[in-house]
């Protein structure tokens, strides 16, 4: 057993009789390197650890919750937020549906998602790295002028969850990641291009992909023109298309359908998305960089396919999103840290590839717009209405091919238009940090506003 | 609760000893912040949540290079352990600890009139249900109401090795509530905040209650909403929301870390013409009970006014501690940071464009065709192109000098340099919103603020 779960157990004891009691714990270490010039700009080294308690009491017309959460695990902080949580209980509307998780039977995967290596390289090996890239992205190409962070970092973390319904879960998980942001100029106009490389260890980056990335993705930009507006098809790269799963996985929330802010709410059977896009989540697949054996609730993870051949099979719920919905919990919570109680979500997201690659897809679309980055994602998608818009730069796509680079535009639907739309998945599966996968995903129909 | 968190003879010990590798300049920033949040969720008070956070911050700069560690341990041991660590970038430097010597205290205390702490939590929940209540009361199709009510007291001290040794004590107060209304034409959501850096006296029954009721309209309205236009348009913003633009536009692109890395297409143009002579834009951390208000930046320096923009001139950037020394100058008040877990950087506090004196209707009835954009909701920047976005989240068609019919929420792109030369009508009706700023993963409080004013053209990505 790891010093944490005995750690979280032992909190765990002093649940009173009258109540369920939750605790979850995490530790974690983080390493940040930022090279400039050649040299170390910035160097955070840190530990840092903390805790969640809910506690939950039963009452006439259901159960109440109330929570506290410290960053810290020092004896007074996890006394303080025992005692917070308790007080805040009462303040909690009674309500049937609130409940704590309890074991389902389902064992969870083995998974091993933690490389020593992230403890055990030097930091001097790390330093190297970020000042490598920075290197590598200015010395790539005479267009670049300037590198504005070359950044290395890594993590190890570690979470339990225990609670008095049963709940017993740790789980570790490491990190390492470089990213860089190149300025590329024609002498009158800049253009920016990340790049960027992450793994389970400083050993799995690849440095060189991560400069040249970026460096393509800057200078490919010069010289580009704002088009007038006009509806055509756009190809979305894989990163713009990982962003757009990530969205319709929140509209699969059992949490956000039960609570009446789903478009697909009441839905459950009908053809919402092309025929060829099948959207599944899968967090016991290890290539995924947020994989886990265990949800925010402690339950083990599952696949779960929320979209088959286009048609809107199922949510994803936790423990009360599924009661309100009289399901069961499909292993789908997710916690924002500490200070987050668990709700249902997607964390790692997954389209079925296509069968073509991305030149056969620009092939076949023949003309549109290539979208090589999204803008103003969380300003401009209402994943209640559904409507649409974000800005984007890219490229034209003419005669099957690339072809000049553009900027200042818009694309713009509503996602629900956007689903049927979907005209090809690639099978160009590009693993990325975050809560999706992503692979180029073609979409026609789509408003391109330019002058 | 202690005056200082930390003893001023530990905090001496602890500065000298992350100087001791060679370490040109040393700080400690020490943070105490308690949180309280409820959540109201059809009715139902899902949960009261009461946190604490409270640990050190500790940087070290010698050259170019900062060196940086965090500890929740406030003993002098744990102090010690994370000042050797951010030490450790000092390479070949030396020299042993050095002697440095804090003067007295320059305590900030928080302006709050109702503290947080003294709130009974019931009736907090007594003004979450009754603003339920009028939201529902606005009309039948309003099927979903979440409201958030959170404040936050945090507690700093920092002290440096150039003697700055300064508390400050600021509460912060939250209400945000947002609707949904469904009907033939789907759901449609409508959203208000109200937040400043006050207690619990911020949350008047009268504000709430128009918040309540701005929601509930704002997503109703929606529900007929039109596809907006696409392609480039006259836009008038509605006082208050519109201030976002400014900083998206030119804002972030004001910070001196961006300039001086000449990642912003605003570097070396001081004393240049940057926008329509009818902009003038200041920050300022000293409009008192403003989200972005604050007595003390987070590394000890007092707020301040600042103007950027005068007449269309730009006359400075904003300046946080390190980026000044390179420059030799001295901050602006403007270095912040998310937590003791984060180093400090640029930011803003209040961002507004002064008012001008155009009457807002007039400015409306001589727009022949146009958007008029009553809230916007959020924005994000290049800085290095100048590009930005901007969403409406409520806005309508402006037809032969008329506000008509409602548009759906999209986004509004334009480049800083050229949206800010067309601005060609500023007016009176001043007033400013509450917002959250990210950069480079850190998240701070600011405000935003103009009066009405229109922009001769900008690109509207509607979907029709």
């Amino acid at each position: 057993m790891s010093d944490l779960l005995e750690r979280a157990e032992r909190i765990l004891e002093s649940a009173h009789g009258d109540e369920e009691l939750e605790v979850y714990v995490s530790t974690g270490v983080d390493t940040e390197v930022q090279a400039y010039q050649g040299q170390i700009e910035q160097l955070a080294t840190a530990s840092s650890s903390g805790i969640g308690i809910r506690i939950l009491r039963d009452g006439v017309a259901g159960a109440q919750v109330g929570t506290a959460w410290a960053g810290s695990l020092d004896d007074e902080a996890v006394e303080e937020a025992l005692r917070e949580a308790r007080d805040n209980v009462r303040f909690a509307t009674e309500d049937e549906f609130i409940a704590f998780a309890r074991p389902d039977g389902v064992a969870a995967v083995s998974l091993e998602l933690t490389d020593d290596a992230v403890t055990t390289t030097p930091l001097d090996e790390k330093i190297a790295m970020a000042i490598e890239l920075e290197r590598m992205v200015r010395a790539g190409d005479s267009r670049i002028r300037q590198v504005d962070s070359a950044n290395y970092s890594d993590y190890v973390a570690e979470a339990a969850i225990v609670s008095s319904t049963g709940i017993r879960a740790s789980y570790a998980r490491s990190g390492a990641y470089v990213s860089v942001e190149a300025i590329a100029s024609d002498g009158s106009n800049d253009e920016t291009g990340w790049g960027l490389s992450a793994g389970r260890a400083p050993g799995d980056l690849d440095i060189a992909k991560a400069a040249n990335d970026a460096i393509l993705r800057a200078t490919r930009m010069l010289g580009s023109v704002k088009p007038a507006s006009m509806k055509c098809t756009a190809v979305f790269d894989p990163r713009s298309a990982a962003t757009l799963l990530a969205i319709i996985g929140g509209a699969c929330s059992g949490e956000a359908v039960v609570r009446g802010r789903s478009f697909f709410a009441n839905r459950i059977g009908e053809m919402v998305a092309a025929s060829m896009f099948t959207l599944f989540d899968d967090p016991t697949d290890p290539r995924h960089f947020a994989a886990s054996a265990f949800d925010g609730e402690g339950l083990a993870c599952r696949r779960n396919v929320m979209i088959e051949g286009g048609q809107l099979k199922a949510f994803v719920y936790d423990t009360v999103s599924a009661r309100r919905a009289g399901t069961s919990s499909t292993g789908s919570a997710v916690r924002g840290g500490i200070a987050g109680s668990p709700s249902a979500g997607c964390r790692a997201l997954q389209l079925v590839p296509g069968d073509i690659d991305q030149a056969e897809i620009f092939r076949r679309v023949g003309h549109g717009v290539y979208v090589e980055s999204l803008m103003g994602v969380h300003s401009g998608v209402n994943p209640i209405s559904g409507d649409f818009s974000v800005g984007v730069t890219g490229l034209m796509i003419r005669d099957g091919q690339l072809a000049e680079p553009v900027r200042e535009i818009t694309v713009a639907s509503t996602l629900q238009r956007m689903l049927l739309d979907i005209v090809h998945v690639g099978n160009d599966v590009e693993w990325l940090p975050g809560s999706a996968a992503g692979q180029t995903v073609a979409i026609e129909g789509i408003a391109l506003s330019g002058s | 609760m202690q005056t200082t968190l930390v003893e001023r003879d530990v905090l001496e010990r602890v500065l000298g000893t992350a100087m001791e590798r060679g370490g040109e300049f040393a700080e400690v920033f020490v943070e105490d912040r308690t949180t309280t949040s409820a959540v109201l969720d059809q009715r139902r008070i899902e949960e009261l949540s009461s946190g604490r956070d409270r640990g050190a911050g500790i940087r070290v700069v010698v050259g170019d290079t900062t060196g940086f560690a965090h500890t929740a341990d406030l003993s002098e041991r744990g102090l010690l352990a994370a000042a050797r660590s951010a030490a450790s970038v000092a390479r070949g430097g030396g020299g042993g600890v050095r002697e440095v010597a804090l003067g007295a205290l320059a305590d900030h205390p928080t302006r709050a009139t109702t503290q947080p702490r003294d709130v009974d939590k019931a009736k907090k929940i007594e003004l979450l249900l009754h603003a339920d209540d009028v939201a529902r009361t606005e009309g039948s199709s309003i099927t979903q109401v979440q409201i958030g009510l959170g404040d936050s007291t945090r507690r700093f001290v920092v002290a440096n090795s150039e003697g700055v040794f300064a508390a400050d004590h600021q509460v912060r107060t939250r209400f945000n509530i947002s609707c949904v209304a469904s009907g033939d034409t789907g759901m449609q959501t409508g959203y208000r905040p109200i937040a400043g850096t006050r207690g619990f006296e911020l949350l008047t029954m009268e504000a709430v209650e128009e918040a309540a009721r701005g929601a509930a309209r704002q997503a109703i309205t929606k529900l007929d909403a039109r596809p907006a236009p696409s392609g480039d348009l006259p836009v008038v913003l509605a006082g208050g929301s519109g201030g976002i633009l400014f900083h998206e536009a030119c804002g972030h692109g004001l910070e001196a870390d961006a300039i001086l890395k000449q990642a912003s297409v605003y570097a070396g143009k001081v004393g240049q013409q940057v926008a329509s002579s009818l902009v003038t834009l200041v920050d300022d951390g000293t409009v008192v009970g403003e989200w972005g208000y604050l007595a003390l930046d987070d590394e000890g320096r007092p707020g301040a006014r600042n103007v950027l923009i005068e007449n269309g001139v730009l006359t400075d950037y904003m300046w946080d501690y390190l980026r000044a020394r390179k420059e030799g100058r001295s901050s602006s008040g403007n270095g912040r940071r998310q937590s003791y877990q984060h180093l400090p950087m640029v930011r803003m506090t209040n961002t507004y464009l002064l008012a001008g004196d155009a009457d807002a209707d007039e400015i409306v009835a001589q727009t022949p065709r146009g958007v008029y954009v009553a809230q916007l909701g959020g924005g994000q920047v290049n800085t290095a192109t100048g590009d930005f976005v901007f969403g409406m989240t409520s806005a309508f068609m402006i037809e032969d000098g008329k506000i008509t019919s409602p548009l759906r929420d999209c986004n509004l792109i334009g480049n800083g340099p050229e949206v800010l030369q067309r601005v060609d009508a500023v007016a009176t009706d001043f007033s400013m919103t509450p917002g959250t700023c990210g950069k480079d993963g850190q998240s701070v409080p600011v405000g935003t603020g103009q009066a009405t004013m229109r922009l001769t053209g900008v690109t509207i990505g509607g979907a029709s």
